[in-house]
């Protein structure tokens, strides 16, 4: 059974213009131990997905259908009860801006102390070690000195190494990551990459790596998702969506951005810009945008459809492949 | 080699640029975001500027064009050099600047329009109102922009639209010299190439010359010809962009290139990046000598006493480094 469990996630934000249908039928699996990508542009639903796996989102927002399905318990509509003993013990997130998630008025030591207090019975002392040792674990140094000090004392990569100290306190079974190392420069963005790849292999944890670049999830992640306008258009392994990608927008991701094979040559960007999400159109969301848009794509929406054992897109062009793969499975 | 015997478009020797940080009631310290930083850019050329945060690219970026007075040092552009008041005032319709963030940048009480004849009313460089006008929607046109949206707001475009905006009014004037501060990073991707490839047909309609200053070194060597790497105010390698991307010769510009998350997942699973300890020193305590030998795993005691010469290793290729020869040997 997989450790985590999304099927037709729905989430909408009940704003003054309208509902914005921020997540619209998000499905995936999470394996014990693998490292899940989450590809998208701004607005594409990535991090509302994970804010709602934690019900954690802003007060507009809502779980309006799905189901997340957590070592086979529902979390949707489980109640606050339930939800404070899942974040932090079974799941928990670091945020993007390590600059403003750390709390400015309180040591570093007192921060770790209170989310390993909350979670776990150790008493504090108990829990002023277990902190020091969450420290050294990430590679902070000096950590008995550090504990006493505050945030603006610390540097961003340093202060990122706190945050993921502190989700890792309590040996949770996932670990979402939302964009954990876009404030921070390419060095430091290797030290913490490698850091998290190294603790998830010591500790056996999942990772949800939520992110807009695709050379992060490239180096880190086993299977990776594309969003675009609030739902999936492709998942796959990381081999699959690098080198046999099925949806024109994967494609049109991956001719963007600059690398040494076209190097010299014109970039082929995605022509126009990303749909309101306010006027979602019947057909597929990316069809505007899409160079192959055939009639259908305009009418009606492609639900995802298996090429491969591996890989699966919603795009009407895969369905020959996909009738195929069906009836091999037969 | 006509043309590296031709006078360099721009030649910046020795720019420094201190601040003064106040450390008590009446003492300063001075912040040397750069520090003794000499180049050239070759007209129709551009040159990358890359380097962490900090390190001083956008201080370069705002001394050359003197948005910054510069403590020190000489800015000669097409041979003269840039010094009066005068100088300065007609410099500056040859040199302009697109800035960063596309959201801060442009004035959200003014028209589109407005934006983009700025610097045209600034210098008045047109006679009548139908010139402007004209002028107006034939650099919308350049840049990509509806022209039913000159009498707009920039609140209703979208960020990339928005750094349409920017990059027209730097057009306005007709320049031949554009600094571009982190252009393209406040973009998604797929509109960071739409403006990528902007402007790589301006520079080829126009025969613009560009600083184009950024921390994504992928986008970098996309669009330089040649790239400068700074550390902690010292600019520490310069070189082609594909020579100093295959061979790099400074410790930092190894590191860097090799920390790049590369979008391919089997090189990156074969990639060894070169990890660095530690973080960035605070400028205001560099330490002596070479800014980087704290960092650096190939440090030696000379490192402390001296800070390295910047001199040409093999053709075009210049390093700061004492042991540069010895390491890439």
């Amino acid at each position: 059974m997989s450790l985590l469990r999304v099927n037709d996630l729905h989430t909408s934000f009940f704003t003054d213009a309208g509902e914005v249908r921020a997540v619209n039928g998000v499905s995936f699996e999470l394996e014990r131990g693998k490292i899940l990508g989450i590809v998208g542009e701004s607005g594409s639903g990535k991090s509302v997905t994970a804010y709602s796996i934690l019900q954690i989102l802003a007060e507009t927002g809502k779980i309006v259908g799905g189901s997340i399905l957590l070592d086979g318990q529902e979390l949707v509509g489980a109640g606050e009860k339930v939800m404070r003993t899942v974040r932090g013990n079974k799941i928990s997130i670091i945020f993007q801006d390590p600059m403003t998630s750390l709390n400015p008025t309180y040591t570093i030591g007192h921060q770790l102390t209170e989310a390993i207090l909350l979670h776990t019975d150790r008493n504090k002392s108990q829990a002023f070690d277990r902190a020091v040792e969450m420290l050294t674990l990430v590679g902070v140094n000096e950590p008995q000195r550090r504990m006493k000090q505050y945030p603006h004392e610390f540097s961003g990569g340093m202060r990122q190494r706190v945050m993921i100290a502190m989700a890792l306190a309590c040996e949770p079974d996932i670990l979402i990551a939302d964009e954990p190392t876009t404030a921070l420069d390419v060095t430091i963005q290797a030290q913490i990459l490698e850091l998290m790849k190294a603790l998830q292999k010591e500790l056996g944890m999942a990772i949800i790596m939520i992110t807009h670049d695709l050379g992060v999830v490239a180096q880190m992640c086993d299977e990776v998702i594309v969003m675009y306008a609030g739902s999936v258009c492709e998942s796959g392994t990381a081999d699959e969506i690098f080198y046999n990608p099925r949806h024109a927008y994967t494609r049109g991701l991956l001719r963007s951005i600059p690398s040494v094979d076209n190097a010299g040559q014109k970039l082929r960007p995605i022509t126009g810009t990303p749909i309101d999400l306010l006027n979602m159109p019947n057909g597929c969301p990316f069809a505007p945008r899409c160079d192959d848009a055939m009639k259908i794509c305009i009418r009606e929406r492609c639900e995802m459809m298996r090429i491969n054992d591996a890989h699966a897109a919603a795009c009407w062009l895969n369905v020959r492949d996909a009738q195929q793969s069906a009836a091999k499975e037969e | 080699m006509t043309a590296q015997n031709q006078t360099p478009l721009l030649d910046i020797r020795h720019l420094k640029e201190y601040f003064y940080i106040s450390t008590g009631p009446f003492t300063t310290k001075p912040l040397k975001a750069v520090d003794d930083v000499s180049f050239t850019i070759r007209r129709g050329e551009t040159l990358g500027l890359v380097g962490e945060s900090g390190c001083g690219k956008t201080t370069v970026g705002r001394t050359v064009l003197q948005l910054y007075k510069p403590t020190a040092g000489e800015i000669y552009y097409d041979g003269k050099p840039v010094k009066t008041a005068k100088d300065l005032k007609e410099f500056r319709t040859k040199a302009t600047m697109v800035f960063q963030d596309p959201y801060s940048s442009l004035n959200p009480r003014m028209t589109v329009a407005d934006i983009i004849a700025e610097p045209l009313d600034v210098h008045s460089m047109c006679k009548t109102k139908e010139e402007r006008r004209d002028r107006v929607l034939e650099l919308m046109q350049y840049v990509g922009l509806n022209s039913e949206h000159a009498s707009r707001y920039a609140h209703e475009f979208s960020g990339g639209q928005r750094q349409r905006i920017g990059i027209a009014r730097a057009l306005s004037v007709d320049p031949e010299f554009i600094v571009c501060d982190e252009p393209v990073s406040a973009l998604d991707v797929s509109i960071q190439a739409q403006v990528i490839n902007m402007f790589d047909e301006l520079q080829d309609k126009l025969g613009l010359t560009y600083l184009f200053i950024a921390h994504d070194l992928l986008v970098v060597r996309h669009i330089s010809d040649r790239i400068a790497v700074m550390y902690l105010g010292k600019m520490v390698e310069l070189a082609d962009a594909d020579e100093i991307y295959e061979h790099p010769l400074h410790p930092y510009s190894k590191s860097l290139i090799s920390a790049v998350p590369v979008p391919d997942p089997k090189i990156a699973r074969a990639n060894q990046r070169i990890a660095l300890k530690g973080d960035i020193p605070s400028p205001l305590n560099a330490p002596s000598g070479c800014p980087f030998r704290t960092r650096c795993p190939y440090a030696v005691d000379a490192c402390a006493e001296s800070m390295p010469e910047f001199r040409e290793l093999s053709a075009g290729h210049f390093v700061a480094c004492h042991r540069a020869d010895e390491i890439n040997s």
